[in-house]
Formats: C-alpha cells, structure tokens, sequence
C-alpha cells in the first residue's frame, strides 16, 4: 500500500494556534455537571447543526482527570468553539477551563444557569451563543494538511472470531501505511492486550520501553482482577472468542508491524508521527470502577490524545461514533454486515467470503482515512452518531522512558 | 448439508503453529471438512469464526492461535471438535456469560 504521495495535498484542516490542524470545525457544548446535562442537550439540539456537539462530565466531586480531559477535548484541533454550561456549584474549574480554551485562539463562552435565570433562559441564551459561534466557524476557511498532521485511533468493539481475522489486521496494514507516510498512530486497551505483552516490548523503539510496555500490561492485569472480570463480553463468546488472551490476540492485530514508538496516557498527544500504545488504565488502587464503562470511553481519550478520527472495527456489529472525532467503522464478519450494512463503512468480512485480500481491504480503510479527513462523512457521522463517556480515573505522568524519540 | 468435502475453503489455519482451525463460514452437524487432505467430520454445528480442533488435544494442551496461546484445555478434544468454552479456559482471567461466569476458571 503504497499510494499516498498523490494524496497527500488532498488533506485540508482548520489551523490552530498551537500548529495542529482539524478537520473538522465543530462547536462543543459542555456541562460541567450532570445537573447541566439537560440544558445542554437541548441547546444542542436545538442548534440542530451536525458541527454543534453535546460533551460533558457528571461528577461534582473534582477530579484531576476529567478537568485534564476537558481541558485536552475543549482545545482538541477539530474543535473550534466551546460553550460551557455550568449549574454553578460544582467543583469543576469552570473559569480556568474557560481562560484555557480562550487562550488557545479558540471561541468560548461560558453560562452559569443558577445566574442565567435557569433551564428556559439558560437555553435560548446557550442557543444564541451557539448560532453566533457558528456563523464565525462558517466562515473560517480551511488550508493545506498533510498526512504526517494527522492522528489516527483504533479500537475494537462487540469483537467475535472474524475480528483478528479479518478487520483488525486490515487495520493494522492501514496503519502501516499512515505511519510510513508521517502520521502518528495509536492503539488502546491494555486490559485488552493481557497475553501480548511480550511480543509488543520486542516491538518497542527501545528495551526500556519494552519493559514498560510490559510493566503497563501487568498494571492492567492487576486492576482487572480487582474489578473481579477481564475485558471481555457475553457478546464475544457468542462470537467465538473463548479467552481473553484470545480477544487480545485478535485485537492487538490492529497495531500492524510498525515499531511501537511510545507509550502514553490520555490526554498526551504524540509529539511526532509513528505508533502508539495507550495506557487507559489507571494508576495506583483501583479506585472509581472499571478503566472504561464502555467503548466510547476510550474513544474520548484517544480524542483527548489529538486523534482526529478513529477507525472501529466491529464483529457482533456495533453503531456508535463519537463526538469531535469521526468514527469510521470496519466490519469484521460478512453475515454481520449483510445484517447492519447501513451502519458500516468498509465490509472486511469479504475477505472470508473470497471478494477482496487483506491487503485490498487495508487500502480501502486508507482511502477512507483519506476521505474522512478531507471532509467525507463517515457513515456513524452521517447517521448522527455523537457518543461520549467520560468518568472518574486517576494517573500518574508518564516517564521520560515511554517517549524515547524526545531524548534523541 | 452434504457430507463429502466442498471445494469452497470452510475453516482456515492462521498460523502452522496454531492447533485450532477457525471456520469462515456457518457449518452444519455432520459436514465433513476436507483440510490439509485430512478429513474432519463435525459432531455439532459450528457457527462463523469459532474453533475447531486440528488434531486430538489431550486437556492441560495449549491452544495455540495466530501462533500464540490463548488459553488451556481443561478437557480432551478431539480431532474436528468445537473448541469453546466447554473444554477451554484462560490462562489469565477467567472469561464470563450473560449467566454467569465461564467454567474452568484458573483458581478453581
């Protein structure tokens, strides 16, 4: 796969003040509490613009986390404005919050409801900021991207036998192929690489981040025992996934060949192209329940890593996407796909029917990559997908040892 | 289902290493899937993606997928058999249903 240089100029992206580029220009509406949450969702709703996007965090309890990944998601490159929707008093930062999306060049704009007037006026007031926001984001332009700007997610979910078969290596070739052209590429779930960890530390830039790597699946090991169950769902052995080392084995394919250039934590961006593991589980005691509820869990931080779009490969045939950041959705079994075609953008499972070569696939999802991010709606996009998770965790900074490339 | 062997490829193997075939398409009771010139007859219907012995495995083996262990037998299987949750358990943290949790969980 070998076709990029001709694309290249093809990429188009909003500048940013801090030199990244997004490709897309959207307007988040954020509570900053669950007691914000309908106000905002009706703001957004009414707004009824498929750039007006809903995020947020439930918790009134601070935590150094969630202001970290609201500050990484507010200022993420495909985000142009934020209206910040507070109830008043909770313990998140709403003012810091506020000055850090202002001084990164972006639109913000925050409402308090209990000194707005409430839900009704906090709304039609939430509505007007919006529509002001957007009439500017319209009329930006977008420049030149090229593909070494790029950062590129993936994950898996509702994973069955085809999943390692199929999707997940014809990611890891897409892969391949973005991080030969620049691009910075990452991979997650360390709970779900439990029985790979040795096989990614030979993979690693440098023996110390092999032993890390090694270190951060152990880590994950440890936390799932605690919580009493792996990383692994009903769903998957309906599939005919038996094991979680299975399930790991058939995800990790989605990493491709690339050497693993760094390991990070969410809300760390890659500070040059090449490939990434994500750390998603927490430091330190298990504390506030499983690493990530859900998929789009993970989603969100690698959003929160700079991910631009993220490919998502399903078996069992998931339909989410995602806010900020378009999902694009490769599914791994052909009966699967004639059941959900409508939510899929590249069917994978023709590689077991005999219609394409794994190859043939990974080129596919590289053009659709390529498409995606010069403005293309991917399929969950269209449908009006707009999921988004994020909950209570804690980490510790990651060491000089997880980032070689900085110490050259 | 007829029960001579199909020209169409049934199950594949993912690594020569590996003692389990994955089946690429839905398998009915009885068929009989040629392979490697060795013929394997099915004793139960075997859903798309799930595993099938490659030879008689006593329980304690190893399976082996894409070349790496993905958990042990803690039954024997033989040739041809469905290897799933009935017969195989991790070796890390045990796998769990809508039921309840899988069988041969590693601290039993």
């Amino acid at each position: 796969m070998n076709n990029s240089s001709q694309q290249q100029a093809a990429l188009r992206g909003y500048p940013r003040a801090d030199g990244r580029k997004g490709i897309r220009n959207v307007v988040v509406v954020a509570y900053l509490v669950e007691c914000a949450h309908h106000v905002s969702r009706r703001i957004v709703t009414q707004a009824d613009h498929s750039e007006v996007h809903l995020i947020g965090f439930p918790g009134c309890y601070p935590n150094e986390y969630a202001s970290e990944m609201m500050r990484a998601i507010c200022t993420h490159p495909n985000v142009g404005a934020a209206l910040l929707v507070s109830l008043g008093c909770e313990s998140m930062d709403r003012d810091a919050l506020l000055q850090t999306v202002r001084e990164s060049g972006r639109l913000a704009e925050l409402l308090v409801i209990q000194e707005t007037g409430g839900t009704a006026s906090t709304i039609a007031e939430g509505v007007q900021r919006v529509q002001q926001m957007r009439t500017q984001l319209d009329a930006q332009q977008p420049v030149p991207m090229a593909i070494e700007e790029l950062v590129v997610g993936t994950i898996c979910g509702g994973s069955d036998g085809t999943s390692g078969v199929t999707a997940n290596p014809a990611v890891g070739r897409c892969f391949d192929a973005l991080v030969a052209d620049g691009a910075a590429c990452m991979f997650e779930e360390t709970g779900e690489l439990i029985g790979c960890e040795n096989i990614m530390a030979d993979r690693a830039a440098t023996p110390e981040l092999g032993k890390l790597i090694q270190e951060c699946v152990a880590k994950a090991e440890r936390y799932y025992t605690t919580m009493g169950f792996g990383s692994f769902a009903p769903g998957n052995a309906d599939g005919g996934l038996t094991t979680l080392e299975e399930k790991s084995m058939g995800a990790y394919s989605k990493s491709g060949s690339s050497p693993i250039t760094g390991l990070i934590k969410p809300g760390d961006v890659p500070p040059t192209g090449g490939l990434y593991l994500l750390d998603v589980v927490p430091d330190g005691e298990p504390r506030f329940g499983f690493p990530n509820i859900a998929d789009n869990a993970e989603i969100v931080e690698m959003i929160a890593c700079g991910c631009h779009l993220t490919l998502f490969t399903t078996g069992r045939g998931s339909v989410v996407g995602s806010a900020i950041s378009p999902v694009i959705k490769i599914c791994a079994n052909p009966d699967t796909y004639q059941r959900l075609s409508g939510d899929m953008d590249v069917n994978a499972g023709k590689i077991l029917t005999g219609e394409a070569t794994l190859d043939e696939v990974g080129q596919e999802i590289y053009q659709c990559v390529l498409d995606v991010a010069t403005g293309g709606q991917s399929v969950s996009e269209a449908l009006g997908h707009q999921e988004f998770i994020l909950t209570y965790k804690s980490f510790e900074p990651i060491g000089p040892g997880c980032l070689p490339v900085r110490q050259l | 289902m007829s029960s001579t062997p199909s020209a169409a490829p049934q199950v594949v193997l993912l690594h020569p290493d590996d003692n389990v075939l994955i089946s690429v398409t839905p398998l009915a009771r009885g068929s009989v899937i040629d392979f490697e010139g060795r013929e394997y007859r099915l004793n139960q219907d075997l859903a798309l993606g799930h595993k099938l012995a490659r030879r008689d495995l006593p329980a304690g083996t190893k399976i082996l997928r894409y070349g790496a262990p993905i958990g042990s037998l803690y039954s024997d299987v033989k040739a041809g058999e469905w290897v799933h949750m009935h017969n195989l358990k991790s070796d890390y943290l045990a796998s769990h249903t809508r039921q309840g949790r899988a069988r041969g969980d590693s601290g039993e």
